[in-house]
């Protein structure tokens, strides 16, 4: 009985739904920052005429990568090899911040060109702004992978560690669709 | 590997857990406290500060608009440069309108109703020893508590605060020269906005979590109090529109901090031409309606449910139409999202897509409908109480019908184009949304404050609070329909300085003095409310004798909520007058086997076993079945 009562008190459950949740809430932002953008072309007459920086290229590729290499980081932790968790979670965080970088460089690209964030066509602002709303998202993926890199240092019980691990998997995995979405997007709308 | 970690995660946390309890200290009890009930407790004091101010700002425009002429030196005394020589300056006012609806509708009726009540019931009424996260729960009281400080904190500037209307519509909200409440005021605005919409969704997050996840056992669904039902529904809306509201937001602080167009065309001030251009403006009533007619329903959802709980227990009957109570929660829930367009039939929407609007708008008058009716059913032939809660939740249902009759009207698109900015809009929401939930809150209070405090609350100031509002609600909102009619704007100065409008003066003191009485009968409650928490009367366990579980915990509040095992849940909440039980209420956690003598058929929900058991009981106990006798 007395175990029966702790388990309604420490189950990780309702904590991962949380995230789910969160999830949502977050697909709801973009959609409506993307039906925003809808509106605003459909109103205004005025269109994306501008070619995305190719860099976006590279930059969607970085982003699956480490998708990849946190997979294989969770697969790691399921068999137990800690080592090797540790290095993919250190993996998909270098090319979390590589991916920052390639997305700054996307913008530099197009400010030296001249077509800048603050400009009379708004669908060209929503670029910056879906770009950079995005990186706060990987910031904030980036925080929650280095509590998961802590929690690989193995001094934290297991069932934390395999929390921590699932939790950051389900936030990075969902941050990579979200800009292949944005991405995809803008494409079609160019 | 996880299943043998468990236990032992569990006796860690365990042991932390108690020596917590022993050093908890003043700070971690009342201010950063984790508990769900402290938590609400906090949100509630909160949220009725914050009334009261919002009130008052009320009673500081009425006068204005009561007595434009005249000079009231206190006010200079009062208000400073904001009432030069005694008149309230029209910018100032500009930011009364703005603030007072601004804290109404978030601070008050969303997280002074949803932060009170989920935070309460949510982990009382379905067995849970607290919220999915505690700590998430704190953040969300102390980012409310934040952006309160900060809304309140324009009074003290020098601009004074935002005033361009709640809805803060570019450009004047996107132009920091536009006028003064355009200012610094709305920068702040935006900013306690940001942390308020933060305090939501944190806070619906948890709700949703704790709800779907940590019901106690035999706690399906279908068992849920419809104030549970209510709360779900409230906080799925909140994490699917806020959101929305703050894109919105993040590109109206783009133009007006960075200088991007997403708003902004065509635009001259001074005679100067901004070189904003190609935005529309429009785009941004899309965004902040979609948040803003949901917002509604967010604040009169947990009202709803309330006042359900509230007049089962009080009339002593089961709520008429429990599914149908959920099943027109759901469909407004539905609707809300797909009717925004009607705050914008005057923008120059298409026709046909005004006509959409408007049919999605009207078939929300069906689910609206469905439960007026089971409310009145539920009365129907009842063992009435009347409490001070039960005649605050009649009082709901007289404000809905009310207010919401006139929901037909302007949701009807050509008779919107007239009615569009007028009084009668201000009647409308004033009614419905406006005084419902406020009804329904003080219901809440009154009811649940036992809960709270383990007193009771003085019932004969109570039924004073209750009358004086009652009365001084109407005397308020319902002369303004007429002033709608005849073409009066919402939001101006003065607008009896009109020829044509100078006849509604008379009304507009008839109104102010009306309100002020309504905002002295407050103090009714104010002291019957800080009074009784210390001096009231102490409560019994179980004082209105309802079957939900919260009367279930011990009077004392003891953190984790039941000393032992959590109650198990064997039926619904609302057997109530159950023919054949010598009471006339059955708690939740009786189990079906201690009421052999009133057990009806479809309670064994097909169980065979328990259908043999009982007829067996029967014929042994010659019972004639309560059924036939029914029929």
């Amino acid at each position: 009985m007395v175990l029966n009562k702790e388990i309604d008190r420490y189950n990780l459950q309702p904590k991962k739904f949380i995230l789910w949740l969160f999830i949502v809430s977050s697909i709801i932002f973009f959609a409506g920052l993307t039906s925003g953008f809808i509106v605003y072309t459909g109103d205004v007459g005025k269109t994306l005429n501008v070619q995305l920086p190719n860099v976006f290229i590279y930059s969607t590729a970085v982003i699956i990568l480490s998708s990849l290499t946190l997979h294989w980081s969770f697969l790691q932790n399921k068999k137990l090899r800690f080592t090797q968790q540790r290095l993919g979670l250190w993996l998909t965080f270098v090319l979390g911040v590589v991916f920052i970088g390639l997305q700054i460089y996307g913008w530099s690209v197009w400010t030296n060109l001249g077509v800048f964030f603050i400009n009379s066509n708004a669908s060209i602002s929503f670029v910056y702004a879906f770009t950079f709303l995005h990186i706060i998202h990987i910031i904030a993926g980036l925080i929650i992978l280095i509590a998961a890199i802590i929690g690989s240092y193995g001094n934290l019980p297991n069932v934390k560690n395999t929390f921590r691990m699932e939790i950051s998997s389900i936030f990075w995995h969902f941050v990579d669709i979200l800009w292949i979405y944005l991405y995809l997007f803008l494409l079609l709308n160019q | 590997m996880s299943t043998i970690a468990i236990p032992n995660s569990a006796t860690m946390h365990h042991d932390d857990h108690a020596h917590e309890h022993h050093k908890e200290t003043f700070l971690t009890k009342y201010i950063f406290s984790q508990d769900h009930k402290m938590i609400a407790k906090q949100f509630l004091i909160t949220g009725i500060i914050m009334g009261v101010i919002a009130m008052t700002l009320s009673i500081l425009f009425r006068i204005q608009l009561a007595y434009p002429d005249q000079s009231f030196p206190l006010l200079e005394v009062l208000l400073g440069k904001f009432a030069p020589e005694g008149r309230l300056d029209p910018n100032f006012y500009l930011s009364l309108v703005t603030i007072h609806g601004t804290i109404m509708v978030f601070f008050v009726l969303t997280a002074g109703l949803s932060g009170t009540f989920s935070n309460l019931l949510i982990p009382l009424q379905l067995g849970a020893r607290d919220m999915a996260s505690p700590f998430m729960n704190m953040l969300s009281y102390w980012l409310f508590f934040s952006a309160s400080v900060i809304m309140l904190s324009t009074f003290f500037i020098e601009s004074g605060p935002a005033g361009g209307g709640w809805t803060i519509y570019p450009p004047l909200s996107a132009l920091p020269k536009a006028m003064p409440g355009s200012g610094l005021g709305m920068t702040l605005w935006l900013v306690s906005m940001i942390l308020f919409v933060a305090s939501s969704l944190m806070g619906g997050i948890n709700y949703v979590s704790t709800i779907l996840n940590m019901r106690t056992k035999g706690m399906d669904l279908w068992k849920m109090p419809l104030t549970i039902w209510a709360f779900f529904l409230t906080a799925i809306l909140g994490i699917l529109s806020f959101p929305v509201l703050v894109a919105g937001v993040v590109l109206l602080i783009f133009d007006r901090s960075f200088g991007t167009s997403f708003y902004l065309s065509d635009i001259y001030i001074g005679g100067q031409a901004l070189a904003n251009e190609g935005g529309s403006p429009i785009l941004w009533e899309h965004l902040f309606w979609f948040l803003g007619h949901p917002e509604v329903y967010i604040v009169i959802m947990p009202a709803m449910g309330i006042a359900s709980e509230v007049m089962s227990v009080n009339s002593r009957k089961p709520i008429f139409g429990y599914h149908a109570m959920v099943y027109s929660l759901i469909g407004i829930t539905v609707l809300s999202f797909i009717v925004w367009g009607h705050h914008m039939f005057v923008t120059g929407m298409n026709p046909f897509l005004g006509g959409v609007f408007m049919i999605t708008t009207l078939i929300i008058a069906v689910p609206s409908a469905v439960k007026t009716f089971n409310w009145l059913a539920t009365l129907w032939r009842g063992n009435i109480r009347f409490t001070p809660a039960m005649l605050f939740a009649i009082g709901l249902v007289s404000f809905f019908i009310s207010g919401g009759l006139t929901g037909i009207w302007l949701g009807n698109a050509a008779l919107d184009i007239n009615l569009h900015d007028t009084y009668f809009v201000v009647a409308h929401f004033h009614l419905v949304m406006g005084s419902a939930a406020i009804f329904g809150m003080l219901a809440g209070i009154y009811h649940w404050f036992p809960k709270m405090f383990g007193r009771l609350m003085n019932p004969k100031l109570g039924y004073l609070h209750f009358w004086l509002t009652f009365a001084s609600a109407y005397l308020v909102f319902f002369p303004m329909h007429f002033m709608g009619l005849d073409g009066v704007p919402r939001r101006y100065y003065a607008f009896t300085e009109f020829e044509s409008m100078q006849k509604w003066l008379s009304v507009n003191v008839f109104i102010t003095w009306a309100a002020i009485l309504g905002a002295v009968a407050q103090v009714a409650f104010l002291f019957n409310f800080f009074y009784s928490i210390f001096f009231g009367e102490k409560s019994t366990q179980n004082p209105w004798q309802a079957n939900t579980l919260e009367w279930t915990t011990p009077v004392e509040r003891i953190h984790g909520n039941w000393p032992g095992e959590i109650p198990t849940v064997y039926r619904w909440s609302y057997d109530y007058s159950k023919p054949g039980h010598d009471e006339d209420f059955i708690t939740q956690d009786t189990p079906l086997s201690a009421t052999m003598s009133s057990n009806l058929p479809h309670d064994f929900e097909g169980n065979e076993e328990a259908e043999r058991i009982q007829e067996q009981w029967n014929i042994e106990h010659k019972n004639v079945d309560s059924r036939e006798e029914v029929k």
